[in-house]
This record gives C-alpha cells, structure tokens and sequence, in this order.
C-alpha cells in the first residue's frame, strides 16, 4: 500500500495524460480517417491515389518510427515545431500527430469496409434524385457505413489508447515531469524493483478502465444504431 | 486413399520430430556450458558495458567482470554476457538468469532487501554533460530556462527540476544515445546520470562533449549477486585486490581516459 500513498497522485497524473492523448490523437485520428476514406472511394484519381500513398505509408510503418520520426525527423531536423518555447507541449503535439496520422489510416479502411456494406442500390438512388459526390456521401452512404463499423471502429481506438504508451519514445511529460503512463511504470520499477508485479497490475487495470468503456458503450451503439436491412 | 492418411501421420510424425529436435538442440546448448559464468551488463553504455559492432564486449564494468570472474576461476571464454537492463537487473539475479551483475549498478536500501551486493568498486555522482563550447551551465543551479535530457526511469533530471532549476524543461529519451544525439544538434542543451556514464559518451566523440565536474549525488556502485551469495566475501577480497595491484585504474584509464574526467580515489568496500 506505500505505493499508493507514494505514487497514488502521479498514477494518476500519467493516466490523466494517457487519457488526454488518447482523446487528442482520437479526434484527430477520426476527422483525418475519414478524409482519407473519402478520398479513397472518390471519382478523383489523384484523390484516390494520395489517400492510398498515405494509407499505404504509414499503416506499413511500425509507430516506434512514425512517432521518433516526428521528434528527430520533423522537428529537430526539418524544425517543425507545433510549439517552440514549450518542450512539453511541443512533444505532446508531435506525439498526438504522429499516433493520430497513425491510427487514421486504420480508421479510413474500417470506414471504407463500412462504405462496401451499403448496397450498392443506395447510392444509385441518391445519385437518381441529383444529389451530389459528397451530399451522397454526407446524407446517404457514410451515415449507413458508420453506423456498420462501429464495433471495429472501437477496436481501432482500443488499439490506439495503448498505442500511447509508444509516446515514451520521445518523452511525453507533463509540465510536472511525470510521464504517461508507460513511461510512469518504467518509473516506478525502475525505483521500486521489489514490487514489479503490483506495478504491472496497477497498469494493467489502469488501461482496463480506460479501454473497457470504449468497448461497452460500442456494443451499446452498435445494436441502438443497427441499420435493419 | 490409405495411403494418403499413412503419408499425413508420417508428415505429422516427421514435423513433431524436427521440433523435438529443435528443443533438445536448445538444450544442449545451453548444457554444454555448464562451467560458465553468466554476468549481466550494460550492452548499450559505451565505456562502461559496450557490445561492439563485431560481437566483442568493451568497458570499465567489463573489464572489472572479467577481472573478479579471473579471481573466481573463470577463463574469459567461460563467461557468457547477458545483457541486463536497469529494470531487469533484480529479477534476473533472482531467477538465475545470471550469476552476477556488474552494470551501473548503485547499491540501495530497497535493492540490498532483493539482492546482494558486493563492493562498492566505484563511487559515481551524478553530473551535466554540455557542448564542448557551452560555457553558461556551470552546474544544476544554472539550467533554468535551459532544456535537460535523462532516461525514462530514472529520478536524476527530475532531482535537478526539483531542487536545484526549477525553470529547466526535462526531455526524456528511452536511451542516452538519443539525448547525445539532440545535445550535439544543439536542440537539447545538456544531458544529466551519473559521470562515469557522462564520460563514456564524451570519450566516444572526444572534443565534442564536456563534464560540467560539479557533481551533486553519491551513487555507489556495486556487483549485484543472487540474495545469500557465498561470493561475496571472495569479491569483495578482489575488488580491494583490484585497487592495490593497479588493475581497477587501469580498466578506467583503458576505457574512459581520453574523456577529459579524471579517476577519483577508489572507494572502501562496504562489507555490511
């Protein structure tokens, strides 16, 4: 229990961080996943061809690279810097890109699964009554895909809440020093060697009460949304 | 159609055979080296616990195994390295995956409750490496405003932040490799552990780094070895050893001597 009282604040603190750059990377991920998957399924061939060079990318390249590329590559190199004067931020923001960059690309092919299971009829009809390439998408197709996928969608941000912990590559911390998560248990079994396997519990049960209710409210979504064909 | 079911129980039979093969070829493997002497270092600390780019192993910590491991018996084809992370340093004393550990390794109240410890062969103290032309950080008082690199894991950048700079921003990297990297492309403006490591990367690229030379910890290291250890007494005996006859500076000057940081006074053996 002295690990509590110890490290109880910055336990928090660093899932507090994880959750922050979970949700950031989340959005972000969703909005550029999406665009991509538009640009996947439109009549531009130039469209279609940047939204496979992307996806193609950086879905084929481990996140350990993406996200140290951000830092040394981007920012150190090419001196891209989302905030100059703030390290902190500054790190936070290049981590968010990269796993947000990252993650999209799963989205964008989830959603263009998704677009596949509207029949085909649907967007011939949306086409019959004159509605446009994105009034079609917007009004007709997306939101039945959407509606579809949203069980792998939350796999996808499952899988992209744990992917933070790769933002210790580049050292992600808050303002206080205190890492996200993974870096905090590197931390604390670095300090506390004679307890490793209740830090491992702590941690596991950490990201458990964050992912878990991603699952829940999906299931719940996916069956209130169930498009009944 | 017979003949196709005797072909798959053969195909089958054969398949199982070649991977019992492959665990009993594992074994002896591992068998055939029953007089060896497995010590845990640092692959990834040049100066101290380095594996070459060609396979060999190089360091103070190195020299300073082989060194105690001669004293115990072993020839220096008997030993077999493992490298042992700062994070799995207890576990593997514990389970056996080696027999003794010489790594960097600061002797602690927490970690004498999980292993034994010989020594200390050399007393470290945690210190700044800069630029070789910075001259304005002159010790952990001056980094505010200033950008620090560290480890993930470790507390020493933290202690700086915390005591001595509040303003100093902390970046942590998972090697210092990386931190060497950022400080010579003067987007990090120092790194902070303990000297003997700082001096490893400074001797890698001499000229390019220097010591700050104020150091503000004591860290002890020691040679970690499995709890209740029948060694001990015989290591600590060679590591005094190693001070008198000359071979403990010797693996300093051989290792980290063109570093620009000088070899302090060897330390007592703490036979606690």
């Amino acid at each position: 229990m002295d690990l509590f009282s110890e490290y109880g604040s910055a336990i928090l603190t660093s899932f507090g961080l994880t959750l922050r750059l979970a949700v950031y990377s989340g959005i972000f991920a969703l909005i550029l996943g999406t665009v991509l998957a538009v640009f996947r399924v439109s009549p531009v061939p130039v469209l279609r061809f940047v939204g496979a060079a992307v996806v193609y990318t950086f879905r084929n390249t481990p996140l350990t690279l993406v996200m140290f590329f951000a830092l040394f590559g981007l920012a150190y190199q090419l001196g891209f810097n989302p905030a100059p004067d703030d390290l902190y931020e500054n790190n936070f923001r290049l981590a968010v890109l990269a796993l947000g960059i990252y993650t999209s690309t799963f989205v964008c092919e989830v959603l263009r699964a998704g677009i596949n299971t509207v029949p085909l009829g649907q967007a011939e009809a949306a086409r019959a009554i004159g509605l446009t390439f994105t009034q079609n998408l917007r009004h007709v197709v997306l939101p039945q895909a959407l509606r579809s996928v949203i069980n792998p969608l939350a796999s996808v941000l499952i899988a992209m809440t744990k992917n933070t912990t790769v933002a210790v590559t580049i050292g992600v911390v808050t303002a206080t020093g205190v890492n996200e998560a993974s870096g905090q248990m590197k931390t604390m079994m670095e300090n506390e060697s004679d307890q490793i396997l209740l830090i491992f519990i702590i941690f596991a049960i950490g990201f458990m009460i964050l992912t878990l209710p991603i699952g829940f409210v999906a299931n719940w979504a996916s069956k209130r949304f169930a498009v009944i064909r | 159609m017979k003949f196709q079911k005797i072909a798959a129980v053969a195909g089958v039979l054969a398949l199982a055979g070649s991977l019992a093969a492959c665990g009993g070829n594992d074994d002896t493997g591992s068998d055939a080296g029953g007089d060896k002497i497995k010590i845990g270092i640092k692959f990834d600390q040049p100066g101290l616990g380095f594996k070459e780019a060609d396979g060999d192993y190089s360091g103070f910590d190195v020299d300073m195994a082989e060194y105690i491991a001669e004293g115990l018996g072993y020839d220096d084809d008997q030993i077999e390295w493992v490298e042992a992370v700062s994070a799995n340093r207890e576990t593997f004393l514990k389970d056996g995956t080696v027999d003794m550990i010489l790594a960097t390794y600061s002797i602690t109240d927490e970690r004498k409750a999980e292993v034994d410890f010989a020594g200390p062969y050399y007393i470290a103290g945690q210190d700044l490496l800069v630029a070789a032309d910075n001259t304005d950080i002159t010790g952990p008082e001056s980094l505010d405003g200033k950008k620090l690199c560290s480890v993930t894991g470790s507390t020493s950048a933290q202690k700086v932040k915390d005591e001595y700079s509040k303003g100093v921003q902390l970046q942590e990297f998972d090697t210092y490799s990386k931190c060497v990297t950022a400080i010579e492309g003067g987007q990090l403006d120092a790194m902070t552990t303990d000297d003997i490591i700082l001096a490893g990367y400074a001797q890698q690229s001499p000229g390019k780094f220097k010591i700050v030379g104020a150091p503000f910890s004591e860290e002890n290291y020691g040679v970690g070895l499995p709890k209740g250890s029948e060694d001990r007494d015989k290591i600590n005996d060679l590591i005094e050893q190693s001070f008198e006859d000359g071979a403990w500076e010797e693996a300093f000057n051989d290792n980290l001597g063109e570093s620009g940081y000088t070899l302090p006074e060897p330390p007592a053996v703490d036979r606690y």
